[in-house]
């Protein structure tokens, strides 16, 4: 069997954060990820990415995933392995992992989850055609493998990864032919929204799909408006000759792991759907299971690089190998408040206050 | 269907290759995704559903919906998202559920 003092589950900004501030307070750490290269989603974000510093604000994520991956690689107390899926985490503190087609028990005294979030979908007729993507499928595509998903592109969502997608996909080479969004608002941020109008990408608020249309692949979309009760407006359909439907309608956190361990979790819509009890410091009702990063709930890339950390040196704590953690916990929470602050951060702030609760462990 | 140019990035290849799709020959990158390589030759219908035979493609592009299943070199199943590209793969629409070829 393999044994490590901390198992992270995840090589995305939270996962890789976690285990480097856990090696930087010398706990000896093994990340497993399911992706053949580290950075998680951050590989395919080509803009520069808000916040402070710290966070590498001014980075883009392509970047950032590079300058993780290399931290990554000079640590030498954190072993990675890539392609690697973890199955399951049981009573005695054995984590299942599959790799290169066989089943490897790992053995570990914490173990930190960081398994991300999946794309949501949506219903009208038609949302199952070809050419029907999830927003971070056409990043794949586009800026992971260079290939563009399509011609002419409707984006369903102003929030700002419809925008920022819409932006990539022009700077690809694709149409954009119009940004649809259900709210009566947009609700991306507007320096984002200001560049797709300079280069005159309709942003259509108040408007949904009413229907994809095509034989075998999406070849035409029906929009129609809807009203405040979100009901389609019968004579206000606009048709669009498109050949993919990008969804960018939000994410829902990726807890499997976390409900067959059997932290207690609770359903936070605010927050993207069932995230696990936690207190504080990342720890679950599992008191050797820390979560971090949009597993926990639904954030941005900036503050799973932070509830990473804090998540990383909470279990370092636990291990007894953190001596200063008070006060390296106060300066995590600190940058994460500063990102939660302001009206942008009011639905993320009102989810965590029914979610971080005392029921969880102490560390 | 390929970037040609792009402001941020360059894309960093394999060996171009020859594989098939539906026992015709087509070209792409070894190690990119199989899903990549279709998409670039204009493939997007991947498999039809089991129940009501729907087309499908794939949907998130990094092997968690499975809605991007099919049969390579024989074996159903292979979410080509994420499956890399090898020069001479068998790569076919799967059906339904597909068929384990199971010998023993």
């Amino acid at each position: 069997m393999f044994r490590t003092e901390l198992a992270v589950v995840g090589a995305g900004p939270a996962g890789l954060s976690a285990a480097l501030a856990a090696s930087e307070c010398g706990v000896d750490t093994l990340i497993v990820d399911n992706g053949s290269t580290p950075g998680g989603q951050l590989v395919k974000q080509t803009h520069k990415f808000f916040g402070s510093k710290a966070e590498h604000a001014g980075t883009r994520g392509i970047h950032i995933a590079r300058l993780l991956a290399g931290e990554l690689q000079r640590s030498p107390q954190v072993e990675y392995w890539s392609e690697s899926t973890a199955l399951g985490y049981y009573e005695d503190q054995v984590l299942l992992v599959e790799r290169e087609g066989r089943a490897h028990a790992v053995h570990c005294d914490a173990l930190v989850v960081a398994t991300g979030a999946a794309e949501r979908h949506m219903v009208f007729p038609g949302n199952d055609l070809p050419g029907v993507y999830g927003a971070g499928a056409v990043q794949t595509l586009m800026n992971v493998h260079g290939v563009k998903p399509g011609e002419r592109v409707l984006i369903v969502g102003a929030g700002n990864i419809g925008l920022i997608v819409s932006y990539q996909l022009l700077q690809a080479g694709v149409r954009v032919a119009a940004v649809v969004e259900a709210s009566r608002y947009i609700g991306g941020y507007a320096v984002h929204a200001s560049k797709l109008r300079r280069l005159s990408v309709p942003i259509l608020t108040s408007h949904t799909v009413k229907e994809a249309h095509g034989h075998e692949q999406v070849e035409r979309a029906t929009v129609w408006q809807i009203d405040e009760t979100f009901t389609g407006v019968p004579g206000t359909e606009i048709e669009f000759e498109v050949d993919v439907i990008c969804l960018a309608v939000g994410l829902s956190p990726v807890t499997d792991l976390l409900c067959q361990i059997g932290c207690k979790m609770k359903y936070v819509p605010e927050l993207g759907g069932y995230v696990p009890i936690r207190n504080e410091n990342m720890q679950t009702t599992r008191s050797e299971v820390f979560v971090a990063g949009d597993a926990s709930g639904v954030e941005e890339g900036s503050s799973a690089m932070l509830t990473g950390r804090l998540a990383g040196y909470a279990a370092a704590a636990y291990l007894g190998k953190c001596p200063d953690f008070q006060n390296k916990r106060a300066e995590c929470q600190r940058a994460l408040d500063a990102l939660r602050a302001g009206p942008s951060g009011q639905k993320v702030r009102a989810g965590l206050s029914v979610v971080v609760s005392m029921e969880a462990g102490t560390c | 269907m390929r970037i040609e140019r792009h402001p941020i990035l360059t894309f960093t290849k394999g060996a171009k290759v020859q594989f098939y799709f539906e026992g015709e020959p087509l070209e792409g990158y070894e190690g990119e995704p199989i899903a990549a390589a279709l998409h670039a030759a204009g493939i997007r219908c991947l498999r039809h559903s089991p129940v009501r035979n729907r087309p499908r493609g794939f949907f998130c592009a990094i092997g968690n919906c499975s809605s991007c299943l099919m049969v390579v070199d024989g074996v159903p199943n292979v979410r080509v998202c994420v499956e890399k590209l090898r020069a001479g793969m068998d790569v076919r629409r799967q059906k339904g559920k597909g068929d384990l070829n199971v010998s023993d």
